[in-house]
């Protein structure tokens, strides 16, 4: 008996460090990020633009060419991922199509996203004729983002109980009737929510847009979708890696990385935030 | 009688939704083939996928061999599942076993916020952080090298392997567990012999998926791991993955020269891989859904 016991006790603790190690990770890299990069954190270094072959200013651009590729991903693969998750949880039937439909969604969440960035080559620059920009990094990033936003929609239209369903039919309506009135307005929070993260996730993801319109170092912001702009991430890699003044410009390579933390974190909490809200409202 | 036509149209329209991620997944494949097939031409497959060097630049002899790549990769990938994995299961036991509803309150966040860190944020920090510890350790002048590369794959891979395994620990039947207590056995004993052997395809399903993010990682490796085009022999190497030579080179290649057309065929056997592991995943996944319906 004692032996078990001890033996539990031990155990417990081996998995209790586990969990203690993974939460140390987490507080180490937050920790370094945001002490190092609110040093650098001005008015001028979120509002202008980077002087002196980048090694001064700001990362103005950056900010705004990110959250202008995330809009077109939003665009793009928002309503073609709800639309996907409508047809699959409201009108598919169990059969060889639905499961070939599940087995493609499974699939391309596991794509790399260096493949996408491929892809995106060969489809939208090459493939259209786009040409690297704005509209071709866009596209490739909603692609990527497509089977997160497909899961999530899935994942709030389950939660409609079947009884709103049925009572909607009942009173004779039709089946899109009944997705509009009575499954939709309760399924949407939840589909927003879930898409906001996976555009969180988009609006962080480099290997994309590498290749398919991430400029190096722009003066200007995109002005038409098929200009070149400055994206955090790629800001954040090029001052890290590519820079030739590597050690100095590190102040600015901190900065970049706690905005970059901050945008994802913030679209993560307004995702949360809206959910909320939209519940409240309706329980109204 | 039009409203019947409408209704069909509307189904039609979510149909074509739903038929897009085929059409995306194939077109993929397709893509990445028809851009592979000219490659071939100039390579021969054998050199392709067994030769030791890959320098498509070079002036007499350009060499397209993958083989010091997949090692690389192989490399990184195993180091990482070799720290992720018994951290994240053990971590997931706790969750789904020990730890109280506050803890687990805790925990969850800590997952999310972890997996939603961005890749190169992750590489950063091998670079600021990781790589000068390293460098001290093993007396290499960065520390950006295979060990480097490992352990932010690990960090990246481990909130896949967590949640998915504590789905699969809380999805074990009550009755399993309360059978074992019934016949006398601890809870460490019921975790042990019990509830993680039935949940062990779910376990092993994780990390596969853990294992897949792992080899696609593109970021994390091109920052962190040194990017030295050579068959790696020690994990203190500095090596390129099949992920980094694309990223690095595409940038650089003039387009529709072997050289790019080779660089589509490394993301095709990317995209082959990580398709298989899905595929091994799912299926191990689909045998678990089955046993645990008792």
């Amino acid at each position: 008996m004692k032996e078990k016991q001890i033996k539990q006790f031990l155990g417990y603790n081996v998995l209790r460090l586990c969990i203690i190690f993974v939460i140390l990770i987490l507080i180490v890299i937050l920790y370094d990020i945001l002490s190092k990069g609110a040093r650098q954190i001005s008015w001028q270094f979120l509002t202008s633009a980077p002087k002196n072959g980048m090694t001064e200013g700001g990362i103005f651009p950056a900010i705004v060419g990110t959250m202008f590729i995330t809009v077109i991903t939003a665009v793009f693969s928002v309503p073609l991922g709800m639309g996907c998750a409508i047809y699959l949880n409201e009108y598919a039937r169990e059969g060889k199509t639905t499961r070939l439909i599940r087995m493609a969604i499974r699939n391309l969440s596991g794509v790399p996203s260096i493949v996408y960035g491929l892809f995106g080559v060969a489809l939208f620059v090459e493939g259209m004729k786009m040409g690297t920009g704005v509209l071709a990094a866009g596209l490739t990033l909603g692609l990527m983002t497509l089977p997160w936003t497909v899961t999530a929609s899935e994942e709030a239209l389950k939660t409609v109980p079947k009884s709103f369903r049925e009572g909607s039919l009942a009173l004779g309506a039709t089946k899109w009737q009944m997705i509009r009135t009575n499954v939709l307005p309760y399924a949407i929070p939840g589909m927003l929510t879930g898409t906001i993260l996976g555009l969180a996730r988009a609006a962080g993801e480099t290997a994309p847009i590498l290749f398919t319109g991430a400029a190096f170092f722009l003066p200007f912001l995109p002005k038409s979708f098929s200009d070149q702009f400055m994206a955090l991430p790629y800001h954040l890699y090029i001052m890290s890696t590519q820079h030739h003044a590597i050690e100095k410009v590190r102040p600015i390579a901190y900065g970049t990385a706690l905005v970059l933390i901050a945008l994802v974190f913030l679209m993560n909490l307004s995702a949360v935030i809206l959910r909320y809200h939209l519940r409240k409202l309706k329980k109204d | 009688m039009i409203h019947k036509f409408r209704e069909k149209l509307i189904q039609i329209f979510f149909f074509l939704n739903g038929l897009s991620v085929i059409l995306i997944l194939g077109g993929i494949f397709f893509l990445l083939l028809r851009y592979t097939w000219p490659a071939f031409k100039e390579i021969q497959m054998a050199e392709f996928l067994f030769g030791k060097f890959w320098d498509p630049t070079a002036y007499v002899k350009p060499a397209y061999g993958i083989l010091a790549m997949l090692m690389s990769t192989f490399m990184v990938t195993v180091g990482a599942l070799t720290i992720a994995v018994p951290l994240g299961i053990g971590t997931a036991a706790y969750l789904s076993d020990v730890a109280s509803p506050k803890v687990r309150e805790i925990a969850k966040p800590v997952v999310e916020i972890l997996a939603g860190i961005p890749s190169v944020v992750i590489g950063f920090l091998g670079i600021v952080l990781v790589g000068p510890v390293i460098a001290k350790l093993t007396g290499t002048t960065n520390g950006l090298n295979a060990i480097n590369g490992a352990i932010l794959l690990s960090v990246m891979s481990l909130p896949t392997i967590i949640s998915l395994s504590e789905d699969a620990l809380t999805n074990v039947p009550k009755s399993f567990q309360e059978a074992s207590l019934a016949l006398g056995g601890s809870q460490w004993q019921t975790l042990i012999l019990v509830k993680i052997p039935a949940a062990s395809s779910g376990i092993v399903a994780a990390c596969m998926l853990g294992m897949g993010r792992a080899i696609g990682e593109t970021m994390t490796v091109l920052m962190a791991t040194g990017n030295a085009p050579a068959m790696p022999s020690k994990l203190t190497d500095p090596i390129m993955t099949m992920t980094s030579t694309i990223a690095i080179e595409l940038g650089e290649v003039p387009y529709y020269t072997t050289h790019f057309y080779g660089l589509f065929a490394i993301g095709l056997v990317l995209f082959i891989i990580t398709f298989i592991i899905n595929m091994v995943s799912d299926i191990i996944l689909h045998r678990y859904e089955r046993q645990t319906r008792y």
